[in-house]
């Protein structure tokens, strides 16, 4: 989790991660930050994060991302 | 001959009145809505003593927005479309080159107006759009109007810190309407799905080309731009079948491997430019559509729109390049060397552009608009001025004109064109700055920023947050105790380039 706060918070360094849950619904994150948050995710933790989970839910969180991570990982 | 953008609405007005020419993912408005509301607007704006001057349209995106641009063009105004979203600081630089009289607004940015110093009259869209029309006042000034008059004022970044309103005149619209149409074979079946914002001449390839053909445009909502399988959805269930979309927006969908889960069912064209299309991502696209045209699309804002056009008949090795293809009919491209003259075929020279397309210039700023709105060194017979583009090019075997780089520091991010020394004027705004730079990382796409100065990324970034949009906002910012310096004193771009290289 800690290394996926890290990646978000390169994006935007101002926000709380921890708390915010609503990165999409209040436009905090744009298309260039879900690309960069692919790509990265895929170098570091090694998983690809396929179209059909591009859904807003999954990213209005850095804790729904995380589970995103962890569900993808067990697969 | 028309003279005038909004004969195109009068007379599709009365062919398809009750189709919709605007809609977005709830509300749409029809031909005659479109026609009756912005002739109400342009009354209404006239019997407040508004004429020929810039009327500031402060919108969110949404069909209304497009009414309330034709409703300015009725009063013989040129309408400037503002982003909602845009910073503060950087509206009232807007306002400051601009001193209009007056706002449209809709509900929300009317709160956002009045934290402004701004002494103008504001006005609410929804209180003017049904405003008594009065057809002597409006056919009274359509008689004093030329195609020369200002159509719209556009702001795009500027090296100095301060955006540049480009204006362009009805003429120059026209113009590039016709070409444009001529080449990607719009029609009254035509739906097109915009993607780019309405406060860039690049949506003009839908709004005026839905007028002239009667044909539908959906706005598409720009978050579906994260969600790539919502979005070929949107496009399926709109029946969307021509796109003209900045290639980020492309690749987004092939990236994810999206067409392996859904395929958009009715693509009749995809026209896109602005930036370089990745070979492998444009050939999942041909491979995946081969009966839909594939158009590459260059240009500057200051020559209205789009310049050039390349028709993609086929795949593309790794490595080959898109050509930038030709110009549009009326439109020519001079390669001009640092002597002024033509190179020879295969040459590298700068990209100048001579037509009716090339715009009036910068509003108000007749020192910049003087550096690039040019005479034409090849013609000292009579005025004639040409645009140059600071964009480097030559022409492949074929005779087809390449796009190879920049003069200067300008660069295309996210479809925008921004220049590097916009953001670093404003980094350099703050107090604890002593210095600055910007380096684009052209492979990941990345704006890297560099500074010296007691201050912390965080700080950094809620401070340029209120100034910068948010595409210009670095994607990685780096404190450094001193800044690198070639022999003569400038900032050392190659070595921040190395550094942010050996990361």
């Amino acid at each position: 989790m800690e290394e996926l706060i890290e990646i978000l918070e390169d994006l935007h360094p101002e926000v709380d991660f921890d708390e915010c849950d609503t990165l999409i619904d209040d436009k905090i994150l744009d298309s260039f930050d879900i690309v960069t948050i692919v790509t990265e995710v895929n170098e570091v933790f090694d998983v690809a994060i396929p179209a059909e989970e591009l859904i807003p839910d999954n990213f209005n969180s850095a804790k729904a991302i995380w589970e995103l991570i962890e569900k993808l990982q067990d697969e | 001959m028309q003279t005038n953008v909004l004969e195109y609405l009068e007379k599709i007005a009365p062919v398809f009145p009750d189709k919709t020419a605007y809609a977005n993912d709830t509300d749409e408005v029809t031909f005659s809505q479109v026609y009756s509301r912005s002739k109400s607007i342009g009354s209404f704006l006239l019997s407040k003593g508004f004429e020929k001057e810039p009327v500031v349209v402060f919108m969110a995106k949404h069909p209304n927005s497009i009414i309330a641009f034709f409703g300015a063009v009725y009063a013989g105004c040129c309408y400037v479309p503002i982003d909602e979203e845009m910073p503060r600081h950087r509206v009232g630089l807007i306002f400051d080159s601009l001193k209009p009289r007056a706002i449209i607004c809709d509900d929300i940015t009317w709160a956002v107006v009045k934290e402004f110093d701004y002494s103008g009259s504001v006005f609410k869209y929804d209180d003017i759009c049904e405003f008594e029309i009065n057809e002597k006042a409006l056919e009274t000034v359509r008689n004093a109007q030329l195609d020369i008059d200002p159509l719209y004022i556009v702001f795009t970044s500027g090296s100095t810190g301060v955006p540049k309103g480009v204006a362009a005149c009805h003429r120059s619209v026209i113009d590039y309407i016709e070409q444009l149409s001529d080449v990607l074979q719009f029609d009254s079946d035509t739906v097109f799905g915009n993607q780019t914002p309405l406060y860039f001449d690049a949506c003009l390839k839908e709004l005026y080309p839905t007028l002239k053909f009667g044909a539908t445009t959906y706005l598409i909502p720009k978050n579906l731009f994260m969600f790539p399988i919502k979005l070929v959805e949107f496009l399926n269930e709109k029946k969307i079948n021509t796109i003209c979309w900045v290639v980020s927006a492309l690749t987004m969908i092939s990236a994810f491997k999206t067409f392996d889960k859904v395929i958009p069912e009715h693509l009749r064209l995809v026209a896109f430019g602005s930036e370089v299309f990745p070979i492998k991502q444009y050939n999942l696209w041909k491979k995946t559509l081969p009966k839909t045209r594939f158009i590459n699309l260059y240009g500057p804002t200051e020559a209205t729109g789009m310049s050039c056009y390349y028709k993609c008949d086929r795949l593309f090795d790794e490595g080959e390049v898109i050509p930038i293809g030709r110009p549009f009919r009326n439109t020519q491209i001079l390669l001009l060397g640092d002597d002024g003259q033509e190179v020879r075929e295969g040459e590298t020279g700068e990209i100048c552009i001579r037509g009716t397309a090339v715009t009036l210039g910068y509003y108000r700023n007749p020192e910049k608009t003087s550096e690039s709105f040019v005479q034409n060194p090849l013609n000292n017979a009579y005025p004639e001025i040409i645009y140059r583009t600071g964009d480097l090019g030559r022409y492949n075997e074929d005779h087809e004109l390449i796009f190879l780089s920049r003069k200067d520091y300008q660069i295309k991010h996210m479809g925008h064109r921004i220049e590097l020394g916009e953001i670093e004027a404003v980094v350099n705004m703050h107090d604890e700055i002593k210095s600055s730079c910007c380096i684009f990382d052209d492979d990941k796409k990345r704006i890297v920023l560099y500074y010296v100065g007691d201050v912390s990324t965080k700080e950094m970034a809620v401070f340029l947050k209120a100034k910068l949009p948010r595409y210009m906002i670095p994607n990685v910012m780096q404190q450094l105790d001193t800044m690198p310096h070639t022999a003569n004193g400038k900032i050392d771009r190659n070595h921040l380039k190395k550094l942010y290289k050996g990361e």
